[in-house]
């Protein structure tokens, strides 16, 4: 598809943009819906886009294999990291009123940096599965010259 | 510290496996493995004899009070597995170096230590959970790390028999959840406990009975209850031989466990076994496994499948003691979730040393020829786990049908006695033809045993077989202690 103008100048226009609204969709959780879940998903959309319009390689470019498989992990421990600072500050596993002085505001702190971790594990995984499957098949020049 | 060791039984092997992903790294991804299982070990050890002494207790994830928040919950029957499952993955890891080095790509072999550690930490967190919906949670983090340990064997068979497992236990977990669903919609609770008193005098409701089904069967799936085992042979033979011996020993236990918690301490007893069909329902099922799993492991070529139909047989005995419903049949089951733990366990680590030596992704009982000649210390390690699984005296097979005959005969079921005898009868046949082809049958090949590490877990592991046997310290005085708590919350 990288034959085609009108795709690629949209494509580089909307990718930013998609990313800035994973963003928007994960810190406003707060007030409105979204969370890390649907933030990730939006965040690997836009790299899924990106490498759907310039190709795997491009893709991969712009977040390598490796980089993914260690988002997925990073993520996961991210969310048990949070969890054990609830034991290491006094209170039980996974405890956010001790995150902070103020109980309310500990469990604002607690459900951010979760939410942080679950991003980063959901877009992983998700451009570790279109890797995974785009990577199958197709000539060497198809899948990014491995 | 102590207070926190429900949470870090779970949360150790979960932390670990992300660390091995992010390390890449078989050496590191080994060291750490090992490091956690024996962690988990010393705390599932620490955890048991805190309720032994203390009596049962909880722990409020997230400080969240119960019933609203997850409550983790160890008692005298959850610390029983706790302690097999802990103990089968403090042999299995050490083992787990040469085997896996063996028999899987350089670049792959990290990922099959961090879904072994998600395996681990998914068994545990069902063991220890008291939440129906964690419960199912920790269920699927389980089954889907299995599936990828089955899923990466060295023969291409393994991706359709993990396809197999997946489809088949896909449906459990669903049904699983369904059951759960409808418990909710009735009392509005997932806390188990919670869920307990709030059924007592609703269980002739008909969603209740619908999800008494649904969790029945869903579960049954997970644990290869007799005609629901089709998933089983071949998921055992074409793993790993790391895999198989982990599952083999400890999935579809603590399935059962799952079954007993709901069978003995959410529904009520009483409506469940003398209103409905239950006890006739299990005891046919079961005797039923007992004899034609046996019968076909009798007539199986391959070893391992031989084995994995071994173990269909095996967990007939398991819910026989549901069947029976009275201490010494309870006994007899929860003692036999870690004797038949240790026996299969060893069996199967010490073939995972045969294969390795042998160069065969399969090994037929032909080919078996010599073994007694080429790995006499392996041959030997087989023949006592063989011995346990037929149940002579002296081995922790025969604690296991000592206590279920006895729980038989308190119930003047005769004909379950026999069916006892003759599955071990059975039992005989087919452990015969190991032995027969290991020490009568001339073979080729010099002597060379399996690398010392593997063949040390796998004669361990054996050994412990002759140590059940001898001292009941741990298996049977703390079934009974589980028994007893089980029967006590039912009448």
């Amino acid at each position: 598809m990288k034959d085609d103008i009108i795709l690629r100048v949209v494509a580089k226009l909307l990718t930013p943009f998609m990313l800035l609204f994973a963003l928007y969709v994960q810190f406003h959780a707060d007030f409105g819906p979204g969370g890390g879940f649907q933030a990730g998903v939006i965040a690997a959309a836009a790299v899924v886009f990106y490498a759907l319009v310039f190709g795997l390689r491009a893709g991969l470019r712009l977040v390598p294999e490796a980089v993914a498989e260690r988002m997925l992990a990073a993520g996961a421990l991210l969310y048990a990291g949070v969890g054990l600072a609830g034991i290491a500050l006094g209170g039980n596993y996974l405890d956010y009123f001790v995150l902070d002085a103020d109980a309310v505001h500990g469990q604002h702190r607690g459900i951010f940096w979760v939410e942080v971790g679950v991003l980063f594990t959901v877009s992983g995984v998700m451009l570790k599965l279109f890797y995974m499957f785009a990577g199958r098949g197709g000539t060497r020049d198809e899948r990014g010259g491995e | 510290m102590v207070e926190h060791l429900p949470a870090l039984q779970v949360v150790l092997p979960l932390v670990a496996a992300p660390l091995i992903v992010l390390a890449r790294s078989p050496r590191f991804a080994w060291l750490a493995t090992t490091a956690v299982s024996y962690a988990c070990l010393v705390i599932a050890a620490l955890l048991a004899t805190r309720v032994a002494t203390l009596g049962a207790f909880s722990y409020a994830l997230g400080s969240w009070a119960p019933p609203w928040g997850i409550e983790y919950r160890v008692d005298a029957l959850s610390a029983f597995v706790l302690v097999a499952v802990a103990l089968t993955a403090s042999f299995v890891a050490p083992y787990a170096r040469r085997s896996i080095a063996a028999e899987l790509d350089a670049d792959r072999q990290y990922l099959m230590y961090a879904m072994y550690c998600l395996c681990l930490a998914g068994l545990l967190g069902i063991t220890v959970t008291g939440d129906a919906f964690n419960l199912f949670v920790f269920l699927e983090i389980s089954s889907l790390a299995s599936y990828v340990l089955i899923a990466l064997g060295r023969r291409r068979q393994a991706l359709v028999a993990a396809f197999q497992y997946m489809l088949m236990g896909t449906v459990g977990a669903t049904f699983y959840v369904i059951g759960v669903g409808l418990l909710y919609l009735v009392t509005g609770t997932l806390n188990l406990a919670d869920l307990a008193e709030r059924l007592r005098g609703v269980e002739d409701l008909r969603p209740v009975l619908a999800a008494l089904a649904f969790i029945t069967v869903g579960i049954g799936l997970k644990l290869a209850l007799f005609p629901l085992h089709q998933w089983l042979p071949n998921a055992y033979a074409y793993a790993p031989s790391m895999a198989t011996a982990f599952l083999a020993a400890t999935a579809t236990k603590v399935s059962v466990y799952v079954l007993l918690r709901f069978y003995f301490t959410v529904f009520d007893p009483a409506a469940l076994f003398d209103r409905l069909p239950t006890r006739e329902t299990f005891l046919a099922l079961s005797v039923a496994a007992m004899i034609l799993a046996s019968l076909v492991a009798v007539f199986e070529r391959e070893v391992k499948r031989l084995f994995a139909w071994s173990s269909v047989a095996q967990i007939g005995y398991i819910t026989l003691g549901i069947g029976l419903e009275n201490h010494a049949g309870l006994t007899g089951s929860i003692a036999h979730l870690l004797n038949h733990g240790v026996t299969k366990g060893a069996i199967f680590l010490l073939l995972g040393g045969v294969a390795l030596r042998s160069g065969a992704a399969s090994i037929s009982v032909g080919s078996l020829a010599g073994l007694g000649r080429r790995m006499p210390l392996t041959a030997f390690g087989l023949v006592i786990a063989g011995l346990s699984l037929i149940g002579v005296p002296g081995t922790a097979g025969f604690v296991t049908k000592w206590f279920l005959i006895l729980g038989a005969i308190e119930r003047e079921a005769w004909w379950v006695v026999g069916a006892i005898l003759a599955s071990s009868l059975i039992a005989v046949a087919y452990v015969w033809r190991l032995v027969e082809a290991a020490y009568l049958r001339a073979g080729q090949g010099t002597r060379r045993e399996a690398p010392a590490g593997m063949l040390a877990a796998g004669l361990a592991m054996a050994g412990l077989c002759v140590y059940f046997g001898f001292f009941t310290s741990i298996n049977v005085a703390g079934a009974s202690d589980a028994a007893s708590f089980l029967l006590r919350g039912a009448r």
